[in-house]
Formats: C-alpha cells, structure tokens, sequence
C-alpha cells in the first residue's frame, strides 16, 4: 500500500508534474466550450444581480480564471497519479472535515467553512464531491468492479462517514448530493435491480420515520412552505415566493439585464448565490433560463460520453460519478429555486457566487478529462 | 505493489452493464430537465400575469401628500389662522424595540422633560398608520438642530422632519371664534374618508376651524415611489401634487375683537357684533379664553386637565353655547308682540303704585326692580315708559294677556329658541318654552305664573348672547332679516348646504309705527335724559351723556338662582357665582344702524349694579371704536 501512495524519489517532484503534463494534455474542448459559456453568463448575471460592482467583477474573473487554470492542471494529471492519490485526498478531506468541526466558522447558523493560513476560505464539503466517486472507484477497482454484500457496505461507509460529517454541519443540501451521487455510482457498476427496488422500498418506508423523529419543526415548515408559500409569506415562505415572483413575472423574454425589480431592489434574497437562477428568471426570461439549463445538460452528456470512452473501469465509474454529482447540483438548486424541492442551501455550480464551488467544478471537470483517457495506462513501475 | 492492469480491466460483461446503466442515467437527467422546464414555463408562461402583478404591489408604494390648510383673514387681511414650518424630531415607532433605551439615549443630547416624554407616548399610541413617522421632540431650535446634527449617526432610528403646524398669531383673542386644530386620532380615522385624509395630520375641533374643515383642508395628492425591500425609496415615478385649502376671510375685524376683549377685562362674559348690512359678524369673543397653539402642539393630560377642571371653564364658548335668560332684553319682542296681537297699544297706561303685581286668586307677589330698589312703584307706565323705565309690572300685566304659544311663535320669528347663524360652530339654538314642550319635559302644564316670569325674560327662556345680538340685528333692520355669519369671501366659492344658506322671512306683525316707535323707546333707553330720575332712560346716567351719535339698547340684569319673592325676602350677600348675570344689547346709529351688539357678563352684579351699568358700557366702547374707525374711514 505504501509503495503504491510513494512518488519516486530519484527526481523532484515538480520535474514529474512537467512530465506528466506534457505527456497527458487530455483537454476536452467541447467540455472546455461549453463550461466557458455557462461561466461567462453566470459572470453576466452575476454583475447584474450585486448591482453593478465592478470591483466585485474583476475578483469574480481573476477566481473563475485561477480555476480554468486549475482544471487545465488537473487535465494534464496521468490517471495514475489520480489512481495513487485517492485514499490520501480521502482521508485527507476527512481530516479537514474534523477540523471544520473544531475550528470551522459559522455563517448563517451552519459551520460550514475553513480559513487555513496561506490558503483563501474554502469549504470542505466541496471536496467531498470529488473525493467520493475517486475512493469508490478507487475500492471497487481493487474489488475487480465485482460487488457482493460486503463490497456494498463498503462502499456505503465510503460515502457515509464523511457524508454523517457534513450532516452535522449542517448542510443538508451537499449530504442530499453526496448520498444520491454515491447511489448513481452504485446503481452504475451493475447493482441488481431487486437490490435498487429493495433500497427504494426502504427509504419510502422511512419516510414517515424520518418525518416524526429526525426533522426539526423548521425543517417541517420548510417542506411545508413548499405547497403553500403563501402561508408564511414573510417567514419561512418569503425566499421561496419572492423566488417565484421574481421568476413569473419575469415571462418570456425577461425584463431585460439590470432590470429585475425583484432581485435589484432585494426583494429577492440570496439573489447572487443560491437564488441566481431567480436572477436570470426575472431579467432574461424563460428563453434564457432554457439555454442555460440545456447547456448544463449538454456538459453533463458530454462528460458521460467522455466516461464511456474510457480504457478502464476506474476512470468510467469516477467520470460517471463526478458529472453525476455535477449535474445533482444543478438539478437540486434548481429545483428549489423554482419551488419543486425545499431550501437546502445549494449553490448553483458555475453562476453562484462563491470560490470554491466554481474551483472544485472546474478542478472536477479536468479530472474526469484526465482519467477517462482513451489512452491505455502508462505504466512506467 | 504495482497496479493490477487485468485489476482495471473491465470484463466485456460489465463493461455492457456499465454502457447500459450509463445510458439510463443520461435518459433520467432528460426527464428531470424537462420536467424542469416544464415548471417554468408553468412560472413564466402560465401564472405570467399573476407574478408580474406581486412583483409590482411589490415595489410600487402610492404615497398620500397632505395638501397646506388654507389660510384663515380677518376682513382687514390680518392672519387669523397660518401656517407655520418647524423642524421636529421624529422616529417610526415599529423601528424602536425598546423605546425607554431611546429616551435615556435623547437625554444623552437634548432636554426632554417628563411633559414632552408624556406627550410622546400619546402620539405614539394614537399613531394609527404603520410607517408612520411620531414626532419625538417638536419644534427644535437652532442649537438643538445642530446638536443634533452632530451626534446624528449616534441615532440612526431618529430622523428630522420638517412639520407643517397651524398657528395662531391671535393666541387666545381669536381662539373661541377661530377654533383650532388638533391631531387625528384613530376613533377620527374611522369617521374620516381614509382617502381624503390619507396623509393630514391635523383636523379642525372648533370654530371656524371645525365648521369649514372641508373648505380648509384642500385636496390630497398622490405620488407612486418605487421602494426596495426594507421600505427605502428609491425613485419618484409619478406625482400628482396637493392642492391646498381656500383661503377664507372673515367678516371678523381683530382690532374691534382686541376692543371687547379689553373691555370685557378679566370678568367672565360675551361680546357679540353684528353688520346688519350683512350679517357679517365683527367680532366673537367670549372669556375667559386659552391658546389654541398649545392644541397644536399636543398638550399634556395635566396642562389639558387643567384647562377643563377650571370653573371658570375658559374651554367653553360663551358666545356661541353659553346660554342665558334674556331678562328685560327680551321686554321689546314681547311688547311687539303684543301689539301685533292688538292686545295693547302705546297709549295705554297701567299704573303702579306699590311696585308689586299679584295674578287674581293668588297669593304670590311678583315685585318691579324698582319697589326692589326704593319700595315704591313708577307710577303711571305706558309702551313706550316701559321700555326705557324697563317696567317690569307693565310686562307682567301683559303676560295676562298673550297665550305663551304665541308668544313663542313670535319670538321664533326672532331667532330665539333656535340656531340662525350660518356658518358658526357648534351654535346652539337656547330654549323657547311652549306649553307643550312644558308638558314633555317637566310633565307639568303650563301655568300663568310662568306667563308672568316668561314676559320678563326670566324663567325657563334661555338665549345665546350669540341670539342676543341677532335679534338686535333684527330690531336694528325693523324686521328684516339677515342671518349672522363669519364667511365674507374666500379665493374660490364653497359651497355649502341649502339648509345653511336658506333666507329667512321678515317679522310679520308689527306696523311701521310700531317698529318707529319701538326703536325711538330703545333710543330713550339710552339718550333720554335730564328729565329727572323717574323720567330718565335707565341707561343714560352710565352710557348716554356725551355719546355723539344715536344709538338704541336694551338693558337685562337676569337672576342666576330663584330669589324668593316677597316680604320674607332674606337680604343676605350672594356669592359671586350666583350673583346676578348683566347684559345689555345696543345697535346704532339709530336711524341707519351700521352695527348691533350684545354684551352677557357672568355674575357682573357682583361689581353692584346690572346690565345697564355693567354690560352697558362695553357696548358703547365697542359701538364707539367702530364709528369712528368707520368715520375715520369714510373721511379719508
């Protein structure tokens, strides 16, 4: 196992990375194309929805540009320095897990976020997305892709151990992401369809548990405000219809760029992170909110097609795994904006504000161009 | 250990599994887009029109614009009632959480004493609107504006406004015909169109003030502001401004009210002044009196208790409310009637001898003011010496003549027993007696010693001197009438109602002798003189020597408790409060009258003496002061 983690020593570390680079540039330009455009409008959108910053611009462009970078490094990475780094990334999240549980700050009652020395505020849970499907492909690819009952506990406290940590948090948005995404690997390696049936008959059946004994009278309200925001318009139903104010009224074609009065008068909360897609709702209309979601579903073909492509099993059950996840985040926002799901606390990858979203998007994308090569392994040991 | 390469490969089996479910999955995110997009064109499509219209309740707030109250003149353009601008402390009460914090922090800056701290707390609870903004401290000065301005972002829930308040430049000398304002409170907000008084803050209680509050108040205006979520605005998109209230003039002349009310002194009392060219009233004055400004400003419940716990109740309008047994003022209507009824002529002499008069099977005596005086009796008494001897027993002979009824409906003729003024607030019509409205009220019928009481202007009659002045106008016009009023223009017409406006008939009756003559007994009342003291006109000695024009009056001196009447009459000293009311009504000149005036000072016997020495000489002062500004006027 220590052999398999060890870099080699006759050479500085940096002279592997340059070599390994210019070895394995596996940039995806369709994927490249694509996750540009969705990343310019969410700037677009972005500049609208905090009024016209231009201060704030620039920061936004240095962060989106600092993670295209990013992904183009982490394209350029051979699979099997991936394949190598898997557990210790795993273990490494986890730690960093524990320590948000210590040392993390809080924002918005959920202790969320680590600001370390020398590195910008992240959050950890965002790592989480990566770190997952690399760890259960990393498993089953020592399992030969083969699962008995056993492997599927395995796998199960793969992703649930780090998943009960961002549960306490709480962040019940990211934990929602990561159990279903960890469902989609499952389901992708060839579980048997009466286990998939047996899975779906328990958790129905733990509905009702669930209901009674684990939520919180807020989280009630919250699923309840879903069917009725008019019932607490200005509590826990305010977010939810102004978001649906904001994206009726703005029809077909918007009521054009600056000029929601919904998101540019606060009347809509959260309207540069969570809610941004209520933004784009009200000022570009229906025509708009369409492309950006077709876009979103065209990257996430794509990258399932890259995983198809790939020469190993490794690299199709963690490509497959990360756009899965990828495309839960899209789904799940955007199904809270528009009022289908309720408020969990999601960003919308790409167009939300916030750093480490669009870092680990980006630096997720480029793994998954990186693994899912049609190259065979170079195995140079 | 290496890299297991048959570990990564993946058997063609599982590879088509892999290939199959990867399939399923994009299929699954197919279906979840589309069902997605469904939602917003469900959204954005469907409910368009509905969440379009949330968005705009949302943002667009209408605003209600208090119009400027119009400006109130006396008929030589002196300001009556204005409008004044302040800068006021201010703060909206649902942004405090803890409002005796605040105070502690005010006085960490400002004087703010215990009476400014209570009236606060009552504009705060009556403030009704939500966002409204209740005036903390009014009417700051220029150091504590600065002070303020210094210390500003110490106190980000207080804010200064700029408040728009009546004022009264009169004070207190116009304050009972002017009325004043006060602020609205709930109970007033559900009387008032919530439209109309969307944004005013004051609204007229009394006077002139109360009666023309429709005229006065003007027209709200509108603007729609464009507001973000906390409320804030942020843009004016349409206005349409205020228009303010007439403007009004009054027949009202401040100097002339300056006149009475320094002739009527501190003595608790009326003045009352009519053009019977127009009926336009000169002046309104009644004491004691009080600052209307103090109402506009909110007055504390001790200053207010005050003011109402007074027994000299300076709140109450005497001129308008105040009402009085008329006495010998009312000798002249019941003398017309009589003659118009034919019951009496002018040559026609009762003779008293004792100064005492008895009702046939009666024990009762009713005694002259005279035999009160001397013991004795006036002698022979004809109409016209009972006017200006003011005989109580000639009238007393004549209430065995004349029905009560009757007389009633003559007096009515004369505004008594009910309102006639136009446009006065809150004027209240006396009391006529009838036999019927005896028989309602005290169940009791009507007897002929009330008749005998009733023709001496005592009894159950009660007049304002408001009333008393009217019928002198009538007097003064032979019976003509014209309806006492304050109105005399304003910028634009107001419309009022019909019942308002309405024309009275002339006094029917009386022949052109009768009201000459008449009027000549007034005249003598006052200038009939030098013929020895029986012959003399009972006002002369205090009024009528040296009096450069002619001027006709009528004196009353008016009982306040039932004196006894009889041998067993107990002299004793009365107190002030019961002592006798004084009262007198004049008009001149006699042959052209240009003004009528009635005077009712409370308990004026007190100084010793009635209405001709008391009452008497107010009316002259104020008689006087007009001629000769009129003279002055005319010759200019």
């Amino acid at each position: 196992m220590s052999e398999l983690l060890s870099i080699p020593s006759s050479r500085p570390p940096y002279t592997y990375l340059i070599e390994s680079i210019k070895r394995n540039f596996n940039l995806d330009w369709t994927l490249l194309f694509l996750l540009a455009c969705v990343a310019t409008f969410g700037l677009v959108i972005l500049y609208s929805s905090l009024g016209k910053d231009q201060m704030a611009l620039i920061k936004l462009i240095v962060k989106i540009a600092f993670a295209f970078g990013l992904m183009l490094v982490a394209c350029s990475i051979s699979p099997q320095t991936y394949f190598r780094l898997t557990p210790v990334l795993y273990v490494g999240v986890i730690g960093l897990l524990v320590a948000v549980m210590f040392i993390g700050e809080t924002s918005k009652g959920s202790q969320r976020w680590l600001d370390l020395p020398l590195l910008p505020r992240f959050q950890p849970s965002e790592l989480l997305k990566l770190a997952i499907p690399l760890m259960i492909g990393w498993y089953l690819c020592l399992r030969s892709f083969r699962m008995n009952f056993l492997d599927f506990c395995v796998v199960l406290a793969i992703a649930g151990l780090p998943t009960a940590l961002v549960v306490l948090q709480p962040d019940y948005g990211t934990a929602l992401i990561l159990l279903l995404g960890s469902a989609g690997i499952i389901f992708l390696i060839g579980i048997r369809w009466r286990w998939i049936a047996l899975v779906v008959f328990l958790v129905a059946a733990s509905i009702p548990v669930a209901w009674h004994y684990l939520l919180h009278d807020y989280h009630r309200t919250r699923i309840l405000v879903l069917f009725d925001p008019d019932s607490d318009p200005q509590g826990a139903g305010w977010n939810i219809l102004q978001s649906k104010i904001a994206i009726g009224s703005g029809g077909m074609n918007g009521k054009g760029l600056f000029q929601g009065t919904q998101s540019q008068l606060d009347f809509l909360p959260e309207g540069h992170t969570d809610f941004v897609l209520a933004v784009i709702g009200e000022e570009l209309g229906f025509v708009w909110c369409t492309l950006l979601l077709i876009c979103y579903l065209l990257i996430f073909m794509r990258a399932l097609y890259i995983s198809i492509q790939s020469s190993n099993g490794f690299g199709h059950l963690v490509g497959a795994g990360i756009a899965i996840i990828f495309f839960l985040c899209v789904v799940v926002n955007v199904a809270m904006v528009v009022g289908l799901l309720p408020v969990m606390g999601l960003p919308l990858p790409l167009v939300s504000y916030g750093g480490t979203s669009a870092v680990t998007t980006l630096v997720s994308f480029g793994v998954i161009m990186a693994i899912c090569t049609r190259k065979q392994w170079m195995d140079k040991e | 250990m290496k890299i297991d390469k048959a570990r990564l490969q993946v058997s063609n089996e599982q590879k088509k599994t892999m290939l199959v479910r990867t399939i399923v999955v994009g299929a699954i995110s197919m279906v979840l887009i589309a069902g997605i997009l469904l939602r917003l064109f469900q959204l954005q499509i469907l409910n368009h029109e509905r969440y379009a219209t949330r968005a705009t309740d949302n943002r667009l707030v209408t605003q209600p614009l208090a119009p400027a109250r119009g400006l109130i003149f006396d008929r030589n353009g002196n300001v009556l009632a204005g409008n004044k601008q302040v800068q006021s402390l201010s703060v909206v009460g649902e942004n405090v959480e803890d409002i005796n914090a605040l105070l502690i922090r005010v006085r960490e800056i400002l004087s703010f004493d215990a009476d400014e701290e209570e009236s606060f707390r009552k504009r705060l609870k009556n403030s009704s609107r939500p966002g409204e903004k209740v005036i903390l401290k009014r009417h700051l000065s220029d150091v504590e504006l600065a002070t303020f301005a210094v210390n500003r972002f110490r106190y980000p829930e207080l804010s200064v406004t700029t408040e728009t308040l009546r004022d009264y430049p009169m004070g207190d000398l116009t304050a009972h015909v002017v009325g004043s304002v006060r602020q609205i409170t709930t109970e007033d907000l559900q009387r008032l169109d919530p439209i109309r008084y969307g944004a005013t803050m004051f609204i007229g209680r009394r006077g002139v003030e109360k009666f023309y509050e429709d005229a006065l108040h003007g027209q709200v205006g509108y603007r729609t502001v464009e507001v973000n979520v906390h409320g804030r605005v942020m843009r004016e998109l349409t206005s349409e401004p205020p228009a303010r209230g007439r403007t009004i003039t009054l027949h009202i002349d401040a100097r002339l009210q300056q006149i009475a009310d320094e002739a009527l002194g501190d003595r608790r009392g009326a003045v009352v002044a009519v053009d019977p060219k127009t009926g336009g009233l000169l002046t309104l004055v009644s004491k004691p009196t009080y600052d209307p400004n103090g109402f506009v400003m909110g007055m504390t419940d001790r200053a207010y208790n005050h003011l109402i716990n007074r027994r000299d109740t300076p709140l109450f309008n005497r001129a308008t409310q105040g009402t009085y047994p008329p006495g010998s003022t009312f000798k002249p209507i019941v003398a017309l009637a009589c003659l118009s009824a034919e019951l009496v002529d002018w040559q026609e002499e009762i003779l008293d001898i004792t100064g005492k008069f008895q009702l046939p099977n009666s024990t009762k005596v009713w005694r002259d003011w005279f035999e009160h005086n001397t013991g004795r009796g006036q002698g022979a008494v004809n109409m016209y010496r009972a006017i200006y001897r003011s005989s109580n027993i000639f009238f007393y002979e004549m209430s065995t003549r004349l029905e009560v009824d009757d007389l009633a409906h003559f007096a009515n003729s004369f505004g008594i027993g009910r309102s006639t003024a136009i446009d006065v607030a809150d004027a209240v019509g006396g009391l006529m007696p009838t036999k019927q409205w005896k028989r309602e009220t005290k169940g009791e019928s009507w007897y002929r010693g009330d008749n005998v009481n009733l023709f001496i202007g005592q009894g159950d009659i009660l007049v304002t001197p408001l009333q008393m002045a009217t019928f002198a106008t009538v007097l003064a016009n032979r019976g003509e009438w014209i309806r006492p009023r304050l109105l005399m223009s304003s910028d634009q017409p107001i419309d009022l109602d019909e019942a308002f406006t309405r024309p009275f008939s002339p006094v029917d009756g009386p022949s052109k002798a009768d009201w000459f003559l008449m009027i000549d007994a007034l005249r003598a009342v006052v200038h009939r003189g030098d013929q020895g003291y029986l012959q003399n006109g009972i006002a002369w000695a205090h009024i009528g020597r040296n009096i450069p024009y002619l001027m006709a009056g009528k004196s009353g001196t008016v009982q306040v408790v039932g004196i006894p009447h009889g041998d067993d009459v107990v002299e004793e000293p009365l107190e002030e409060y019961k002592q006798e009311h004084a009262l007198f009504f004049g008009f001149a000149p006699v042959e052209d009258p240009v003004i009528a005036v009635a005077v009712v000072i409370e308990n004026g016997a007190a100084d010793g003496g009635g209405g001709s020495s008391v009452a008497g000489p107010v009316v002259r002062s104020v008689i006087d002061a007009y001629l000769e500004n009129s003279v002055a006027v005319t010759s200019e």
